[in-house]
């Protein structure tokens, strides 16, 4: 009577857990599955490359180079805000705050690294872009510069957080030697404790930039939807997120349209997988590094 | 003195492996009912993984295999088939280092009497108070029975611990180096104990301190690098031995 | 001397990045808050929108957001902890721990809008469940799974092995040893992750773009099948939808702060659980 039931409960168990594999996996067979005709039907490097985003026309032209420049192009942007300040924040916090402050500031950054994207589009459409409109004298402040300064603010918590766990878990061993040897703060800090935490900041800009190459909201709100390749920060882009968001209410199931977002999110995807592999090999690196084992 | 050695547990040709590692090599023992039984020796001698055999507590360990046969009551408990849960009622154990559960002083001794399937609160509370004045710990805990246990000191713990066990009215009880982590008067307090329980029950203890299997067991078995050296009487064992192994043990040449 | 200096310009800084960092994020909560106040009321919280979505209340969207994140941790959460606890406990074969480790690693950082993409053609097309409450749960719940997944198996992982032994060794079943200790020792940091996954759910907008979302909605959602309205899908829609702008901004204000409200409480609930917990367990 015991066994069986035992029995049972650990059948239950292995069968949800089975399920669970099979949703993750699903995952990635429906994106390969439903992109497959588009990387049949059209020539992959012309969809890779090709200049001309039109998926209305008959025939569409989908040729997705632009939204790719777009995703860049803002990334590039959020990070060049959100590596100094992120990183500075968490040294400040690590080195500079004392107990009182850090008890306070930790939680609070981490409690910050949950506002949801849409309000940073809402804020960014709302105040920034007719704020930054009005400083650069452009057309519109919906372009990819406010999409960056969104997405680089959204992303500092989740950077700030993380280095910050990496400077901390250097050991104290490490800060004593250099003092012993008569350095003063900031040279121990950049001589001795970030080359030490050098691999946890990497990993957390990579994140950072995981985070923000997948945000779809804010871009979808703010980078102002024009998909021609970029030439600036002041004009408006079609990062690949937002063209899935925003296109895939009117494409038909089973278009070419239809299966070119899918393509998109496959690929997506992939640079989400390249980006968390990179930061599970560094800090997997990091740990045997600083001694602490696997 | 041979009328009162009943033969309690009988291990038989017992060879236990971790992986391919041999870490008992041919063990044959009897344990005397109602006797302290002792095990020395320095550690990695496979004391403890002898004594976890007792109540296949190994079973939990990752790729081991065990031969030969220990008898209790007419059953092998080495066999596969031998019910873990049915034994581990009978032979209770007493780990190294305090393990209380995170929950009240109460709870902690009254769960093994609800995973036995006892509901009611009366012969609940008269065993819990039952085990816990049988472990000397009641006078001080009685007024604070729903505190948490972590709260208590490292001795009380490790009676708490005691009691646990008893409440499961065990009959035979195996103590891993149950003083290991205590200061002195609380390892006095847990030696006094078990020369009470011995009354009651067959104690089987592993323990580093030579002085205190002396002070508190009936027999001593002195084992090296996997191997049963010398099992005797407590008295033989420390005055007279007969390896040459275990003199050089006792009187502190390695270990 | 010169050291000194440097000293003091290195510090003076990093102080300024901590304090831009501060200074950025507090805007954007005072802005919503300070816009969004004023046109919180009774009315807001409890009526359904007039005239278009240029008056009234947000009430449906409210119900709608907690209806899509109740249904995505009531599949999520069994689902997850079964599968940390069979990995933890029951010492699988080292196919599923890692084939399981991952596919938790890699979609953790998964676009939330590819989850979209999943829904859409799982949940709203393959299943048919049509653009509902039901599919945008599941999707929600999918999103959040590989976090509860991780924060149950990081919470199991940190129960003494001892805590296992002394049940065992009292004559406790395997289930009893699981559902009486070991599961009550790892809930706090179970309950830590869940709700930090609740969080996560209510916020998100991109998953539940086209397998729920609908800008107008009459009333409450009577069925698992129908459309819903939800909090941050309203002020997205408030925003690019409809004609008059003069109107709906205010409303997206009041959305928009409900919505940050909602999710920094949330938030802050989890982590002071956490740290509680988290000291509780150091003595």
């Amino acid at each position: 009577m015991r066994n069986y039931k035992e029995k049972i409960i650990q059948i239950l168990l292995t069968s949800l857990a089975f399920a669970s594999l099979f949703f993750l996996i699903g995952i990635v067979f429906i994106l390969v599955k439903e992109s497959i005709p588009i990387i049949s039907e059209i020539n992959f490097l012309e969809f890779l490359f090709g200049k001309e985003w039109y998926p209305s026309r008959q025939p569409p032209q989908l040729g997705i180079f632009p939204l790719i420049t777009a995703s860049l192009l803002v990334t590039a942007g959020a990070l060049s805000i959100c590596i100094p300040l992120g990183v500075g924040a968490a040294l400040y916090i690590n080195e500079l705050a004392g107990i009182k402050q850090k008890k306070i500031l930790k939680p609070l950054i981490e409690i910050l690294a949950g506002i949801p994207s849409i309000v940073y589009g809402f804020f960014g459409m709302l105040i920034a872009a007719p704020f930054i409109q009005k400083i650069f004298n452009i057309p519109t402040g919906l372009c990819a510069l406010t999409a960056s300064v969104m997405l680089g603010i959204m992303a500092i918590p989740t950077v700030t957080s993380i280095s910050e766990d990496a400077l901390s878990s250097v050991p104290k061993s490490f800060k004593e030697a250099s003092y012993a040897l008569g350095a003063n703060r900031i040279q121990t800090l950049f001589k001795v404790i970030i080359p030490a935490a050098a691999s946890g900041i990497s990993t957390s800009i990579i994140l950072g930039a995981s985070r923000i190459v997948g945000e779809t909201m804010t871009v979808l709100m703010v980078s102002g939807g024009a998909a021609v390749v970029a030439k600036s920060f002041f004009v408006p882009v079609r990062p690949m997120t937002s063209t899935i968001a925003a296109e895939m209410g009117e494409a038909a199931v089973g278009s070419p349209h239809y299966h070119a977002l899918f393509a998109i999110g496959l690929i997506l995807f992939l640079i989400t997988l390249i980006f968390n592999a990179g930061a599970e090999h560094i800090s997997k690196k990091y740990r045997i590094k600083l001694g602490l084992g696997r | 003195m041979s009328a009162e050695n009943i033969i309690r547990i009988q291990a038989e040709n017992v060879n236990f492996y971790y992986g391919r590692h041999k870490a008992l090599k041919n063990i044959n023992l009897d344990f005397y009912n109602n006797k302290v039984t002792s095990f020395i020796g320095p550690s990695g001698c496979g004391k403890s993984t002898f004594i976890r055999l007792l109540n296949k507590m190994n079973d939990l360990v990752a790729d081991t295999k065990t031969e030969g046969n220990i008898w209790l009551d007419g059953e092998n408990i080495l066999h596969d088939k031998a019910d873990a849960v049915k034994i581990r009622r009978k032979v209770g154990m007493v780990f190294q280092k305090p393990n209380p559960f995170a929950k009240t002083i109460f709870q902690n001794v009254s769960y093994g009497l609800e995973i036995n399937g006892e509901k009611n609160k009366k012969i609940i509370s008269d065993k819990v108070e039952e085990s816990l004045k049988k472990a000397a710990l009641w006078n001080e805990v009685k007024d604070r029975l729903a505190d948490n246990a972590l709260k208590l000191s490292g001795g009380q713990q490790q009676r708490l611990c005691i009691a646990r066990c008893l409440a499961v009215e065990p009959e035979v009880i195996l103590f891993d180096e149950p003083c290991a982590s205590l200061d002195p008067i609380s390892t006095n307090k847990i030696e006094e104990l078990i020369l009470e329980l011995k009354k009651q029950y067959t104690i089987v203890i592993v323990t580093h301190n030579m002085q205190q299997a002396a002070r508190v067991s009936d027999w001593t078995a002195f084992m090296y690098l996997g191997e049963l050296i010398e099992f005797a009487s407590t008295d033989k064992i420390f005055t007279v031995p007969k390896e040459k192994k275990t003199e050089e043990y006792l009187s502190g040449k390695f270990g | 001397m010169k050291n000194k200096i440097v000293e003091n310009i290195g510090f003076i800084i990093i102080t300024l990045c901590l304090l831009a960092t501060l200074f950025f994020l507090a805007l954007i909560i005072y802005f919503i808050f300070a816009k969004g106040i004023s046109v919180i009321s009774w009315e807001f919280l409890t009526c359904a929108p007039r005239k278009a979505m240029t008056a009234g209340g947000v009430a449906p969207a409210i119900a709608g957001t907690i209806f899509l994140t109740l249904g995505a941790v009531i599949f999520a959460l069994p689902l997850g902890m079964s599968c940390a606890i069979y990995l933890n406990e029951y010492n699988p074969s080292g196919f599923i721990v890692n084939a399981v480790r991952i596919g938790v690693n890699n979609l953790a950082g998964v676009p939330s809008v590819v989850f979209g993409l999943f829904g859409l053609a799982v949940f709203v097309k393959f299943l048919g469940f049509g653009v509902s409450v039901l599919s945008g749960s599941l999707t929600l719940g999918i999103l959040i799974l590989p976090a509860i997944i991780s924060a149950s198996q990081e919470a199991l992982t940190a129960v003494p092995q001892s805590v296992r032994e002394a049940s065992l060794a009292l004559g406790a079943t395997k289930l009893q040893t699981i559902v009486k200790t070991v599961i009550p020792s790892a809930l706090p940091g179970i309950m830590t992750g869940v709700i930090l996954s609740i969080g996560r759910a209510a916020g998100e907008t991109a998953p539940i773009l086209f397998t729920a979302a609908a800008f107008y909605k009459r009333g409450y959602p009577d069925s698992p099948f129908s459309e819903v309205m939800a909090l941050p899908y309203h002020i997205y829609a408030l925003m690019t939808e409809g004609t008059r702008p003069e109107l709906q901004t205010p409303i997206a204000y009041g959305c928009a702060l409900l919505l940050l409200a909602i999710v920094l409480l949330i938030s802050s609930a989890a982590i002071i659980l956490r740290n509680k917990y988290g000291r509780y367990y150091v003595s």
